[in-house]
């Protein structure tokens, strides 16, 4: 909060200045249904740290986390300035009527195109918190079974795939897909057990609507074949086991859509860095992620593949990092959160310049003659020297 | 002229996907090219700012074109340490590890100017757009179309046009631009205009920055040295296009017993800068179009402010100009208190206690600047802390724009984002974070099969509690 002082040149002399963080005012917080407790906290965090008043839509596809937040934060907070509103499409599509001082949006790219343009009626700044398909490269030069237990926790360890930065699809050379897959299967075991299905340890689907599109995807004539471990199923308990798929086409349905669930799909290369292309012939995810100890293919990975953020040998965990912006670029998002980011991001930066009434600079005003533009150019221009010219000369 | 949007557009990604715009070099050189436009045109642009705008030599060459040099020229000397990536620090969560954030452009980006100041508005987001290694159209403003012409000729022939192109005309060719998919677009203008920017950005989920306006209030107190706050008021008012700027005081507020001083302080310099017959005035810029001027004019008119002119009100149809004037005690009703002046024209409206100048300016929209004359304290801190604007100047009018290091952007109705100085790069750059580990520092308790030993581990290591980690440990 403390306002932060800023420098001050020749041009304004003498004058101080600063950029004091002030509230935006009221805030709309809209969640999501896969993280929805923190999902829901850490926007609101941001906005009562930054001195806004809030309100917070939670999810109606996690209905149980929305009345428990709605209980609790009605309990605990001073409900004349942090409210909880349920509901569904009617409600979101209310709450979107209204002018707010900032939205903050996470969910998808079909709902992030409306929150946009309804804010856009009323001049309201967002924050779209979006997704895409987060690929990860593995390289042939990485350690084959930290990295496969990283992707696993990235993948299925992350609420069963269905996070926003969850790793999509792996992409590797042709020779080490089948080591790479050996590794998964594995790991797999040692977490999950052989009936994967049965462990405690896997979220399900979240409904019956996103398992049937994930069965689709799974069904899909052009990768049936290529399932190469898993592809079980349970749809009393909405569950689809860890599945695998080694060289699915380019133009399937599981590569044509974020998939947001246990399908790991494996894209081959003859090179490893003909992966850059594949990714970047796509759009902008909200994550990359790169398995290897080449530091020359590194370098080349941060500096040439755009997404929301980057992790190197590891997944996911840079949105944990609280020093680093969390948010996307392109479809897969607009501004950032977190740490502190997230006060920044429900606040206005006014800049503040003081000055007294001293320091009168007479060339600023009418009658305009070449003498005091001389002057006014030296003096934007820096340039002492000249300044001092112009001074005598006049 | 009908223009081949889609194959301009197909250019513009070829040529950034060739990472051409990306290099230092690249963006080094066209930001020498635009200087060079600056050092060797000087007297084209003038020439063109006196054609749409009528705009005295002074303003053209210290307002428009100084403040473009003097943007590029830092943008020159700072650029390789703005492209350098900012380390961040890590935690144990990740340990061992490290985090940087790195600024990458976002790709094709538009810029649409406005006519007030044509030249700097529509160079300096360029050159914002340049340094962080974007390929960038401008649209100038048709409001001020000799300044857009020239812009046309000298950016077609000194910038690299495969990432660089200027695109002239007015809606249809402004509504043809903005159904194309942008990285980042750059609107200058109205509040009006910025929301129909702002629906088609949503339509491709393309960030913008607007820089709006509003009706940007000037606080005056008593106890100050009256003779240099009207001075500067006139500066930032009359001295800055006439008043057609989007940070020009629009009203003034101050105290009803401060009033008739005030008013006498403001003929007086008026007098000293632009004579006794200010309509014939080489230092003031003419009102844009006769659009603007009948606006202007109807204001001047309502028959609510009719009677309140305390100076000024001549005008001069032929010419497009309006003389400085002053009003005084409007009613918070009539036209000119009810949209943005932009014009010559300056209400004072008079409260009994300066404190509730401050309810008055927080009781409409926020604008885009805001001011205060005093040499109280109290009523400064006041006044910062419970004044919202895009910015805000104690004791002057304008001049925060002229510092780099301090943002420039609105607020609400003014606006949303920034620029000037870094703000600009980082206003068409993508800070990208990006951790690094090795595959050393792997910690089993991350992983499944889950047992309350990990959770317990788990909690305190993300509380970083050292202790509860030890305890954990041991434990397990």
């Amino acid at each position: 909060m403390t306002p932060e002082k800023a420098k001050t040149s020749l041009i304004t002399f003498p004058s101080s200045a600063e950029l004091v963080s002030e509230p935006l005012g009221v805030i709309l917080v809209i969640s999501t249904w896969n993280y929805p407790f923190v999902l829901s906290f850490e926007a609101v965090i941001g906005a009562i740290a930054a001195g806004n008043t809030v309100v917070l839509k939670p999810s109606e596809i996690a209905p149980a986390t929305s009345s428990l937040l709605s209980k609790l934060i009605g309990e605990y907070m001073d409900s004349s300035a942090v409210k909880v509103v349920e509901g569904a499409v009617p409600e979101t599509t209310a709450l979107l009527e209204q002018k707010w001082d900032k939205i903050i949006y996470t969910g998808s790219e079909k709902v992030g195109r409306i929150v946009a343009a309804a804010a856009a009626k009323h001049l309201t700044p967002v924050i779209l918190e979006l997704g895409g398909k987060c690929p990860v490269i593995v390289d042939t030069k990485a350690n084959l079974e930290v990295t496969a237990r990283r992707l696993i926790l990235g993948k299925w360890g992350s609420n069963s795939g269905q996070t926003c930065v969850s790793p999509d699809y792996i992409l590797t050379t042709k020779e080490f897909a089948p080591k790479l897959v050996d590794a998964l299967v594995r790991e797999l075991k040692k977490f999950y057990g052989k009936e994967p299905l049965e462990s405690p340890d896997l979220s399900r689907i979240i409904n019956s609507s996103h398992f049937n599109r994930l069965t689709k995807l799974m069904d899909d004539e052009k990768v049936s074949g290529k399932i190469v471990h898993g592809g079980q199923r349970d749809k009393t308990t909405l569950k689809i086991a860890p599945t695998i798929l080694l060289d699915v086409p380019e133009d399937s349905l599981i590569m044509n859509e974020e998939i947001f669930g246990p399908l790991f799909p494996i894209i081959t290369v003859d090179k490893i860095e003909d992966s850059f292309n594949v990714i970047n012939a796509r759009e902008k995810p909200l994550a990359a992620y790169l398995f290897t100890n080449d530091e020359m293919l590194k370098g080349e990975f941060v500096e040439s593949v755009s997404a929301g953020g980057l992790s190197i040998n590891e997944t996911t965990l840079h949105s944990a990092t609280l020093t680093l912006p969390f948010g996307g670029v392109g479809e897969s998002g607009m501004g950032s959160y977190h740490g502190k980011y997230s006060f920044d991001a429900f606040s206005h930066k006014k800049p503040v310049l003081r000055r007294s009434f001293a320091g009168e600079v007479a060339a600023r005003y009418p009658p305009y003659t070449p003498e005091k533009q001389r002057f006014l150019k030296a003096f934007l221009d820096g340039n002492i020297i000249d300044v001092f010219r112009a001074l005598f000369g006049w | 002229m009908a223009l081949d949007m889609e194959g301009m557009m197909k250019e513009l990604r070829g040529t950034y996907a060739s990472g051409k715009p990306k290099s230092y070099e690249w963006r080094v050189s066209q930001l020498r090219a635009l200087l060079k436009i600056a050092d060797h045109h000087e007297k084209e642009i003038a020439e063109a700012l006196r054609c749409d705008l009528n705009k005295p030599d002074h303003e053209s060459f210290v307002y428009e074109i100084a403040s473009m040099k003097s943007s590029c020229q830092l943008a020159l000397k700072q650029l390789k340490g703005w492209m350098k990536p900012e380390k961040v620090k890590t935690s144990l969560t990740t340990f061992p590890s490290s985090g940087e954030i790195v600024s990458e452009p976002l790709g094709v980006t538009l810029v649409i100017s406005a006519w007030n100041f044509p030249f700097l508005l529509s160079l300096d987001p360029v050159i914002g757009a340049i340094a962080a290694g974007n390929a960038v159209v401008l649209k100038p403003s048709e409001i001020a179309p000799a300044t857009s012409a020239v812009l046309s000729k000298l950016l077609g022939e000194y910038m690299d046009t495969s990432a660089v192109k200027v695109v002239e005309g007015a809606v249809p060719e402004t509504t043809a631009l903005l159904e194309q998919k942008w990285d980042k677009i750059f609107y200058t203008g109205n509040g009006k205009v910025g929301r129909i920017v702002l629906t088609a950005a949503a339509k491709h989920l393309t960030p913008v920055v607007l820089e709006l306006g509003g009706k940007s209030p000037v606080v005056v107190d008593k106890n100050i040295n009256l003779k240099v706050a009207v001075r500067r008021i006139i500066g930032g008012k009359w001295g800055c296009n006439n008043g057609q700027a989007c940070v020009s005081p629009d009203y003034l507020i101050t105290t009803k017993d401060n009033a008739s001083q005030l008013v006498n302080a403001l003929k007086s310099e008026l007098e000293a800068f632009y004579g006794k017959d200010p309509l014939k005035s080489e230092d003031l810029s003419r009102i844009v179009n006769s659009n603007h001027f009948n606006r202007l004019k109807n204001l001047l008119d309502d028959e609510k402010v009719s009677g309140k002119i305390v100076h000024g009100g001549q005008r001069d149809k032929t010419n497009l100009k309006i003389a400085p004037t002053i009003m005084l005690d409007v009613p918070g009703d009539s036209l000119v208190m009810n949209e943005e002046i932009f014009g010559p024209l300056l209400p004072i409206l008079t409260v009994y206690k300066v404190e509730d100048s401050i309810d008055l300016i927080n009781a409409r929209e926020k604008p885009l600047a805001a001011y205060l004359f005093t040499n109280d304290k109290r009523l400064k801190e006041q006044f910062i802390r419970n004044v919202s604007a895009g910015g805000l100047v104690v004791n002057d009018t304008i001049l925060h724009l002229a510092e780099h290091s301090l943002p420039f952007g609105g607020v609400g109705e003014s606006g949303m984002g920034a620029y000037h100085g870094k703000f600009s790069f980082d206003a068409f750059s993508h800070k990208k974070a990006v951790l690094q580990r090795s595959f050393a520092g792997d910690v089993p308790a991350r992983y499944p099969p889950y047992t309350s030993g990990k959770l317990k581990f788990l909690k305190a290591l993300l509380n970083g509690d050292l202790v509860g980690l030890i305890r954990a440990l041991i434990g397990w």
